[in-house]
């Protein structure tokens, strides 16, 4: 067949994709915007102590968790899904986990008084090993049913997932008994979250004697490199595997993906086991953060930060786009603000006001670019 | 479609057969005995008026609805698809007006979406950028970037994506839903040489359109549908418009439309050259009180746009519109402050709030008729809303029933009774009777002859009305006037007995020179 001739006023000016929207253009916006928020506070907040080791170690461990999560949520929000659940379901997870810990029972021994004893102190290495398959398991086993009743019987994912926030987290209460578990203190699991980075700078300077011990020779807290290879993980599912462009391709237009063949319901149960494998990670992450207490009322509001580092990191609620990088980058955003408030002393409202603000404006940005397209 | 013997050792092997398709909903009859063969390497036009039944016999190929009976064959092997996937699978590629793609995919995912080259659970990216780039290059359009965002490309080069799919897919039929209404005059011209190559490949080409013009250009035979019918069929060659479009409107006009004399008075509504977003493309009309002015043409000449624009529903890009004396920014509120009121054609989605109560909706736009300052009365809504009810014979059990539990007529004439509780001047009817039967048809006709007339001892001046509609008897029964839109443009308004349906059909499908 031979090529036509082309007269030059066929090819319309829009089909150049211009630099503007290209998706280099789109990461390195939002790491300036990064860059500028950072600068924002090191700059405010007084004496450099924002730029100290301990307080970039702190973003990084407290976004960690933020990421993990959003790792998930993109994967949802580009099939056009969305998941509030998030946060009852990291909860979950922290109290699973901790309760496993916790397994102890009443030993009477022949004489003296009755004492208690803790499966941990007979399997210190694989008890906690049996909590993360277990905390990491009811995570995914809390999105699969999120997603049976979604595909199963045909129902808005945001109506399920509103239900299913309050369920998860009434579980994550009886399980605890509506207290906090204190499981032994000490275990690896417990600790995953530790400060590593600023107790090396200390020791290197000089200023403190010792080395960091147990999980110190990670460098980074031990959470922060399961988040970057994670991160890469559902970067390399996104781009390079049909499950990942049938995401995309379910979000962009469900109609012409069923039509096409693509497995449609599967790919949403595989979506959701996803985001549900991610947020039982980042429930492990969030048990060490604080501290190793099985705290059923923690990570109230997640979902929120999550969904907003997403939107940040430019998915559309519509579906069909997102990306790991942008989340990854949302969720520092996100973390950022809430700490340089913290210490610069605004008082909570005006953090939440600031917050509220920026998500408005990041995606009021994202839709005038759009438009250009159109 | 009887060939003789002789010539049928010639003629190509027929690729898709269909024969007395019959297919019902409810009651209606879509499809009573519809007969179809479409050979390997020709272009078939179907052709037929809105609602003759095309888009259901489509359907029924593609596998979207099963037919209640007859029976279809591909390449002589019977073909029975369950669903549009098997249809696609087994080689029927459908191009429909509006293009189904997945707009935040490159034009390379989007050819290959649902048959992806893969090592295991991982995309051989290299292959499939090779098999993209052959498929557009057969079907010659390897000008289309392959790594593009399919949303950043114009229409007309969608619409070449979708076809490339087609390609890619090695489908044996492919089916145009009306594939030029939304190109330019040279697109047209690019997509028919590619029509005319895919049908040198072997290809068995349905082309649906309403473009009579280029029916003649690109189709070897046609065949037409009327009320659901084949009427006819044969070579394009030998054909003229005349025939075919004495074969697509072939109905008499029953005797249904009331007309008392009319005495035009002072203009209303002057709308001069007016553009749109996409459409209309220019319109110039006037509506003079006791007047009843009829727009007709195809869907999707931009009929709907004309009246959206107008009533300041759709942004105005260029060009006047006068509501009496009122010659500000248009606004569908303000509109509705000077006395002009709209019906829409699509009732459930825009017309009525179907959720809500018959008195709702006929009080909706002047609330402030039915309170004191800002509050609305329940009861004081119940109240004005019932002389209308009554007036317009609206069966319902009360005012506080909601619309939906009407049927179409009825909720079709709270639409209606919307306008009139507003009292307005001017009425903006889109398509009023789509889809309601015969009976309230007769009713809305009687109710849009007295507005025009008036009755001057109730004290009830004339009213202006603009019909919008696709049903031609009905335009030549009830209007005075008639203009035609055709692609955007809106002809100079003639009277409506200087009209007749053939010519109407003439002007909406573009022929109106060449007669």
């Amino acid at each position: 067949m031979t090529r036509p001739s082309k007269p030059a006023e066929t090819i319309d000016p829009t089909v150049r994709s211009s630099l503007w929207q290209s998706g280099w253009v789109n990461t390195l916006g939002r790491s300036l915007a990064l860059v500028v928020v950072f600068l924002f506070f090191a700059l405010l907040v007084e004496e450099g102590k924002f730029c100290s080791a301990r307080n970039l170690e702190n973003i990084v461990r407290q976004s960690a968790v933020y990421a993990t999560a959003a790792l998930g949520m993109t994967m949802v929000i580009i099939a056009a899904g969305i998941d509030l659940s998030i946060g009852s379901i990291i909860a979950l997870t922290v109290v699973v986990v901790a309760w496993v810990l916790n397994l102890h029972g009443t030993v009477v021994p022949a004489e003296g008084p009755a004492q208690d004893v803790y499966l941990i102190h007979q399997w210190p290495v694989m008890l906690p090993l049996l909590a993360v398959v277990a905390g990491v398991g009811i995570g995914a086993l809390s999105s699969l049913c999120n997603c049976a009743t979604i595909v199963g019987l045909r129902l808005v994912p945001f109506i399920v997932t509103l239900g299913t926030m309050g369920i998860f987290r009434g579980l994550a209460k009886g399980i605890a008994d509506e207290r906090d578990i204190y499981p032994p203190e000490g275990t690896w699991i417990s600790r995953i979250m530790d400060p590593t980075l600023a107790p090396w700078i200390g020791w290197l300077t000089g200023k403190s004697d010792a080395a960091p011990e147990g999980l110190g020779w990670c460098i980074l807290p031990l959470g922060v490199w399961i988040l970057a290879v994670a991160a890469v993980f559902a970067a390399l599912v996104l781009r390079y595997t049909r499950l990942g462009r049938h995401m995309f391709a379910i979000g962009s237009n469900e109609e012409t993906a069923r039509l096409c063949g693509v497995p449609v319901g599967r790919t949403k149960i595989t979506v959701y086991a996803l985001a549900g494998l991610f947020a039982g990670l980042a429930g492990l992450m969030q048990f060490s953060f604080i501290d190793g207490i099985g705290q059923p009322t923690t990570a109230v509001s997640y979902e929120l930060y999550v969904i907003a580092a997403v939107v940040i990191g430019g998915g559309s609620l519509m579906g069909g786009e997102g990306s790991i990088l942008g989340s990854v980058i949302g969720a520092l955003i996100i973390t950022i603000l809430n700490m340089g408030g913290q210490q610069m002393q605004w008082p909570k409202w005006v953090q939440e006001i600031v917050i509220g603000g920026i998500i408005i404006a990041a995606v009021t940005l994202d839709r005038l670019r759009h438009r250009r397209l159109r | 479609m009887s060939s003789t013997p002789a010539a049928a050792a010639d003629a190509p092997p027929t690729r898709l057969k269909m024969q007395g398709i019959h297919k019902r909903f409810g009651a209606t009859y879509a499809l009573r005995g519809v007969d179809l063969a479409v050979r390997a390497g020709e272009v078939h036009a179907l052709i037929g008026e809105n609602g003759a039944g095309k888009s259901t016999l489509m359907k029924v190929l593609s596998g979207a609805h099963a037919p209640d009976q007859g029976r279809m064959w591909l390449d002589d092997r019977p073909h029975r698809p369950r669903n549009p996937l098997q249809a696609r699978n087994r080689g029927i590629a459908m191009i429909y007006q509006e293009l189904s793609l997945a707009p935040h995919l490159s034009v390379m995912e989007n050819i290959m979406l649902g048959i992806e080259t893969t090592a295991g659970p991982l995309v051989r990216w290299a292959e499939m950028r090779r098999r993209a780039t052959r498929a557009l290059a057969e079907v010659g359009v390897d000008e289309i970037p392959v790594e593009t965002t399919v949303r950043e490309l114009p229409i007309a080069q969608q619409q070449l994506v979708e076809i490339a799919r087609a390609v890619a897919l090695q489908s044996r039929v492919l089916v145009l839903d009306e594939p030029t209404s939304s190109l330019t005059q040279q697109d047209i011209c690019k997509l028919f040489a590619l029509i005319r190559r895919l049908k040198a490949a072997g290809l068995a080409i349905v082309y649906i359109s309403h473009f009579l013009e280029e029916v003649q250009e690109i189709a070897d035979r046609y065949t037409v549908l009327r009320d659901g019918q084949t009427v006819g069929g044969g070579v394009t060659e030998e054909a003229t418009f005349d025939q075919i479009v004495a074969m697509m409107v072939g109905r008499k006009i029953e005797d249904l439309y009331p007309r008392s004399p009319r005495r035009p008075g002072e203009v209303l509504l002057s709308v001069r050259n007016l553009a749109g977003a996409e459409k209309p493309t220019s319109a110039t009309l006037e509506l003079r009180r006791g007047e009843v002015f009829g727009i007709a043409g195809l869907v999707g000449a931009g009929r709907t746009e004309l009246v959206r624009t107008v009533f300041g529903l759709d942004a105005v890009t260029s060009g006047a519109v006068r509501m009496a004396a009122y010659r500000g920014p248009i606004s569908a509120a303000r509109n509705w402050r000077h006395g002009a009121g709209m019906v829409s054609e699509d009732r459930k989605r825009e017309g009525l709030a179907v959720g809500l109560s018959v008195a709702d909706n006929v009080t909706l736009p002047r609330l402030d008729t039915v309170g004191p300052w800002r509050f609305v009365s329940p009861s004081r809504q119940h109240r004005a809303s019932r002389p209308w009810i009554e007036r317009l014979s609206i069966r319902c059990l009360s005012p506080g029933q909601p619309v939906h539990a009407l049927s179409g007529g009825n909720q079709q004439k709270v639409a209606i009774a919307r306008l009139l509780h507003a009292d307005v001047d001017v009425l903006l009817l889109d398509e009023p009777t789509r889809g309601i039967d015969v009976g309230s048809k007769v009713e809305i006709y009687r109710r849009i002859d007295e507005l025009a007339v008036g009755d001057a001892a109730a004290a009830r001046p004339p009213k202006a009305v603009l019909l919008v509609s696709s049903y031609l008897p009905e335009l030549l029964g009830v209007c005075d006037r008639i203009a035609v839109m055709c692609r955007g443009r809106l002809t100079e308004a003639r009277p409506a007995a200087a009209w007749d349906e053939h010519q109407l059909m003439l002007a909406a499908t573009g022929q109106e020179q060449n007669t």
